[in-house]
């Protein structure tokens, strides 16, 4: 007997895909038109920046196809550090931890099959982002260099096997490591190495100073500048097969070598990695089922903690307990502050090097910059938002039956979820609007009007993100992290912009007159102050209370 | 002390619950049964106050759970077919959580919820996360919080599925011991075993109406089953013997 085929251990996938696809709910097909805008914007924007830079470096004779070429291997090797990222995190999910693993493996299946399945699942699931990605990429390649009608077979015979090998590393790295640490460790380990490793790459690459790179005196000759470019970056890796035979097509000189290192490499790694699934998955497997050592010693803060909350009454001091306890339990969410810390310091890290004083910069400037930094601030703390407030109510959704059924009202629930989210969001922006005040040396008036202004963002973001999150819940969803990015996330960010822009707004005139007055003397009108500010204080308070309301309704309307 | 009035729910042209009248007195211990898609869950998730009826009301003591929802819940228990919590709270954790929902805490609960584990095996496990335990652990949880806060009422969803036989012996006592001191325990379950010996009085639905209801006596009388059993009564009533036989099916 030879068991099911791959095709039938891919059905149910292709299946779900295409019921989740078709399902028709009120507002879906305004949600796909929007989300097919959006992403054609998207693609518009990534085709647009890289035809005009291709444009301009086939202009230059000698060096501009190499440049052209040194650009695609760049794009194409962080490429495929993110698809050995994603493949080894997909694969701990199709592998170990799907729920439909239990009965697959009971079941008369041919590892080999097993195994086939598995890694093309794994493959979808990691590459999509990849592939998306790569169409605007390789048109704009195309286009530019006259690429013709074959150079789509070029393109996708190359990245084939470049998506396949990825997937075989990443798929055996899991393996290899669930063979040591129990699933959930593991789950817990390689998100704390994935955001580390994003951390480490932005920060490098910030601290590198890429701008200083195109200084053209940073090289003795041209010949010299022409040899670094002619070298390959990383001869060994798929990435730099790609690029060669992309580009060898797109200069008239095809090379078939790249192309047969690509697919005898993947051919190869299918075969190694099936072997090692073979040794190594049944022990794995079983070891995946286990969770470790998930012992939790009441602790001395969480004694103070409880203290400090008791002037909020019982029930709402168990809520915030318990949402702080989730939070930082849960190495997927924590692990992102990371990530956060390290946009900070490369936030202030520009903010220090912006030339402030000098030459050419007056008061004016000086000022109007710090002002226009808010922003900037405002857009940090909607990302935050949208990455730890927008997702509690649909965290709660498999437990709601408790909540529901309990004397708790949805109010004091939403409100509870809006006070832990706001209260370290403001520290954080409170911190982030004064430092970088501090560095820019502002008057005490811009202070002021930032710090101001920072607090009545805050709860507004944290209130609509309250309240998106709410209207827009993903009760289905096993991963937190895919939960911002959601049909309501994307809602709740454009939203955030919408009332960061309007704030700003409205207090532009009332800081120019200041400025103006200060600068060149004209007269101010007080008048003009208090409406200015009176208004963007109206629309935050509206932006707090307002979405919370609606949420509120809607979340005792809701039927699980 | 649950009264159902002319109970129901419709989802579009679906009609689950069909316009339900039913009584369910302090103190007793009473059965809900009927074939998967009766309607029993839908019932006791309105009850609970986690879905909204669309017609009819729903009252725990005097207290409309519509019109005054946190009194009516403060009185109740509800124990879910499907053991949903989180799973980065220790089992004492998610005691103290859910006794503070019912706004209750100090000695007195951390002493109820150190017991009830105790009585469910489970105190060796209390500050080990929940993601670890089992389905039936979890379930044992499930039933220990419905008791944390000492309602007046439980309305539970098959209590009996996943747990181990001696944990199932000692929830059939302790549900008998709490009717005996005057609470009451409305129960939906297929285990026909457990209606016909612990339940003081049985409700039979199917499609969203209540086919049968009484004692077991009385049920016998009106189905007309002589000395039958739950089994046989059921399956009279809710048409389940007009299954096809065994052997077509086999041999299919």
């Amino acid at each position: 007997m030879n068991g099911p085929t791959f095709v039938h251990l891919l059905w149910p996938k292709w299946q779900s895909m295409r019921s989740r696809a078709v399902k028709t709910q009120t507002g879906a097909t305004g949600r796909f038109a929007l989300l097919g805008v959006l992403g054609l914007a998207f693609w518009g924007i990534i085709f647009a920046i890289l035809y005009r830079l291709l444009v301009y470096f086939r202009g230059i004779s000698e060096i501009g196809p190499l440049l052209a070429g040194k650009l695609l291997g760049l794009i194409l090797i962080s490429f495929f550090g993110m698809l050995l990222l994603s493949n080894v995190i997909s694969s701990l999910s199709t592998f170990f931890l799907a729920k439909d693993l239990d009965l697959v493996v009971a079941g008369p299946v041919d590892w080999l099959r097993f195994y086939a399945a598995k890694l093309v699942e794994t493959c979808a699931h990691s590459s999509w982002m990849v592939i998306l990605m790569a169409v605007p990429l390789f048109t704009a390649y195309g286009v530019v260099y006259h690429g013709g009608p074959m150079f789509v077979f070029v393109v996708v015979s190359t990245f084939i096997p470049f998506l396949i090998v990825p997937t075989v590393i990443g798929s055996a790295i899991t393996l290899i490591l669930v063979n040591v640490f129990p699933a959930r460790r593991t789950k817990d380990i390689l998100s704390v190495i994935a955001v580390l490793s994003a951390g480490g790459v932005i920060l490098l690459f910030r601290l590198m100073r890429p701008e200083q790179l195109a200084r053209p005196e940073g090289f003795r000759s041209l010949i010299e500048f022409i040899s670094v470019l002619k070298t390959p970056t990383s001869p060994y890796l798929p990435s730099e097969w790609v690029q060669t035979a992309v580009m060898s097509w797109l200069g008239d000189e095809p090379d078939a070598l790249p192309l047969y290192l690509l697919w005898s490499t993947a051919a190869a790694f299918i075969v190694i990695g099936a072997l090692i699934h073979r040794a190594l998955y049944a022990k794995g497997f079983t070891k995946a089922q286990e969770s470790g050592d998930r012992w939790v010693r009441q602790s001395i803060f969480s004694g103070i903690f409880s203290k400090l909350l008791s002037p909020l009454g019982l029930v709402r001091r168990e809520l915030v307990m318990k949402e702080v306890r989730l939070f930082f339990r849960d190495t997927t969410q924590w692990s992102q502050l990371i990530l956060l810390a390290v946009l900070v310091v490369v936030y202030i890290f520009n903010i220090k090097f912006l030339p402030m004083r000098g030459e050419g910069v007056t008061f004016f400037v000086a000022n109007l910059i710090p002002f226009l930094n808010l922003v900037l601030a405002g857009f940090v703390l909607a990302s935050i938002a949208a990455r730890f407030i927008f997702p509690g109510v649909s965290l709660e959704g498999r437990t709601m039956w408790l909540l529901r059924s309990s004397p708790l009202s949805m109010r004091d629930l939403l409100w509870s979820k809006f006070w832990v989210g706001t209260i370290p969001l403001m520290f954080f922006a409170l911190a982030l609007v004064f430092t970088t005040g501090v560095l820019m040396k502002v008057t005490d008036f811009i202070m002021i009007v930032s710090v101001g202004t920072i607090t009545m963002m805050t709860f507004a973001i944290a209130g609509l993100a309250v309240g998106f999150g709410t209207l827009f819940p993903r009760f289905d969803t096993e991963n937190a992290a895919q939960i911002p990015t959601s049909f309501g996330g994307l809602l709740f960010m454009m939203s955030s912009i919408v009332l960061i822009g309007a704030v700003i707004t409205l207090e532009a005139r009332p800081v120019f007159s200041y400025l103006a007055s200060k600068s060149f003397g004209t007269m101010r009108d007080p008048m003009e102050m208090w409406i200015g500010f009176g208004a963007a204080a109206l629309l935050c308070i509206t932006a707090t209370i307002v979405p919370i309301r609606i949420a509120k309704k809607r979340l005792e309307a809701l039927e699980l | 002390m649950i009264e159902l009035k002319s109970l129901t729910k419709r989802y579009g042209s679906f009609t689950a619950v069909d316009a339900i009248d039913l009584t369910v007195p302090k103190g007793e211990l009473f059965g809900f049964l009927g074939p998967n898609g009766a309607g029993k869950t839908t019932t006791l998730r309105m009850i609970a106050g986690i879905l909204r009826p669309s017609g009819g009301t729903v009252k725990i003591g005097d207290v409309d759970v519509s019109e005054n929802p946190m009194a009516a819940k403060a009185i109740l228990g509800y124990i879910p077919d499907r053991p949903f919590i989180y799973e980065k709270l220790t089992g004492a954790e998610f005691l103290r959580f859910v006794a503070g929902l019912y706004s209750q805490s100090g000695k007195d609960v951390e002493h109820r919820g150190r017991e009830l584990l105790a009585l469910f095996d489970l105190e060796e496990w209390r500050d080990e996360l929940v993601e670890s335990y089992s389905h039936g652990m979890r379930q044992k949880l499930i039933i220990s919080s419905a008791f944390i806060h000492k309602p007046d009422v439980i309305v539970v969803d098959e209590p009996m599925v996943g747990l181990d036989p001696k944990a199932a012996r000692i929830l059939k006592d302790l549900f008998r011991e709490y009717t005996r001191r005057g609470h009451t325990i409305m129960m939906s379950t297929h285990t026909l075993e457990v209606a016909e010996t612990m339940c003081d009085r049985i409700g039979i639905i199917q499609g969203g109406k209540i086919r049968a209801l009484g004692t077991m006596d009385e049920l016998r009388s009106s189905s007309a089953s002589g000395t039958e059993g739950l089994e046989q009564i059921f399956l009279k009533l809710t048409g389940e013997n007009a299954a096809r036989e065994f052997v077509d099916v086999l041999d299919a």
